[in-house]
């Protein structure tokens, strides 16, 4: 049987190598979650004292509207109970803590004058409808596919600072999976 | 003996018929049975649209609408149903253009027509948005027994508590249901096909 003279190969060498750096390259970029435009399938998660936050996210705003909401997922990992009681962002005047009803059609909204409770081991959800977190006097608008900086105030836990991202209008969710 | 006979077959007829008139009258118009669940509700309306200029409910006669009421600094009702309105429109396709969708602010204080087309321009630009001076806002809702209250807030300005129905007028100007924005999006172009399919509604 004919054997493969020593030397020859079957492609060239410096083709594999480019290959092997252009994977490289794209798989350190897909696998990188700072810098770029956020991959809408990476939710963050920040904690805070016994606080865990997941995924913080908005929607755009209609054109001249200058309230939107915020709405993230909170647990409380420790013993005691804690509140959120407020936030910032700097493009809006004020940040608060709403509820919302509903009855016989009519949506009610209310501030939350002493915040929002978790119990320890409780996990929260602030969402379209339910609670959220309202962004008042918005200079500018939000728009979708932003990625904006804040902070949120536990009465207990402290600040912390997150990033919301910003979905579409009217957005049921942030369109990406809880963990 | 036969007097009576004839009598009674008259009566017997003059019954049926009427039994099949009234039974006749509820297959024609299946409308009626549906008008009595919806809220009878609407009226006439002069109003300003997002371009400065008079609205009259008049420009509606002959067509089948959604209307609608809310103001431009609502953070939740208003977008959703807006766009889901938005996108209805855009599904219905070549009907959607029989169906007109009428938002109504009852915040006139804020809510000049620039305030309102620079907020419309994010949606469908086939939706009229109205508003006007508070007296005739004011009228306009309660016609519709639609729900609003402006609710002051810390730092002295105010929010506004309002209805969140949308109110299905058929062609003739009768209420013929209600939906809303938590409602799922089948359900509503169900609605909506409903209503553009039993008026007499002109094409556009």
């Amino acid at each position: 049987m004919a054997s493969i003279p020593t030397g020859a190969r079957t492609r060239p060498y410096w083709l594999q190598t480019i290959a092997a750096v252009l994977l490289s390259i794209i798989a350190a970029w897909a696998l990188s979650s700072d810098g770029y435009a956020q991959s809408p399938m990476a939710p963050r998660s920040y904690k805070v004292g016994a606080i865990v936050i997941e995924a913080p996210w908005t929607r755009a705003t209609p054109g001249g509207a200058q309230v939107a909401g915020g709405y993230l997922k909170i647990t409380n990992t420790g013993q005691d109970a804690d509140r959120l009681i407020g936030g910032s962002l700097p493009m809006a005047s004020a940040v608060e803590v709403h509820e919302m009803s509903m009855t016989d059609g009519i949506m009610k909204m209310r501030k939350l004058p002493k915040g929002l409770e978790i119990k320890p081991g409780q996990t929260v959800e602030l969402k379209p409808g339910g609670y959220h977190l309202m962004f008042m006097g918005l200079r500018g608008g939000l728009k979708e596919g932003q990625t904006i900086k804040g902070t949120l105030v536990f009465e207990k836990a402290g600040s912390v600072e997150v990033e919301y991202q910003v979905a579409a209008i009217g957005a049921k969710s942030s369109g990406h999976k809880m963990h | 003996m036969a007097c009576a006979f004839a009598r009674a077959r008259v009566n017997v007829l003059t019954t049926a018929l009427a039994l099949a008139l009234w039974a006749g009258a509820g297959i024609w118009s299946p409308r009626v049975a549906l008008a009595q669940a919806a809220p009878e509700v609407g009226g006439p309306f002069e109003l300003i649209d997002q371009h400065g200029r008079p609205f009259s409910s008049a420009a509606l006669a002959g067509h089948p609408y959604a209307i609608f009421f809310g103001f431009t600094n609502c953070p939740d009702i208003c977008p959703t149903t807006l766009l889901e309105m938005s996108s209805h429109l855009g599904k219905l396709g070549s009907d959607g253009d029989r169906l007109k969708v009428v938002f109504v602010t009852v915040d006139p204080e804020r809510d000049a027509p620039e305030q309102l087309r620079a907020y419309l321009s994010s949606f469908d630009p086939r939706i009229i948005g109205l508003t006007g001076s508070p007296e005739q806002v004011a009228a306009t809702a309660k016609a519709w027994k639609a729900f609003h209250d402006k609710i002051p807030e810390d730092g002295g300005g105010y929010t506004i508590v309002h209805s969140a129905y949308v109110y299905l007028m058929d062609a003739d100007n009768r209420c013929v249901g209600t939906m809303g924005f938590q409602d799922a999006e089948a359900d509503q172009l169900e609605k909506l096909r409903g209503l553009l399919a039993g008026g007499r509604g002109k094409s556009k």
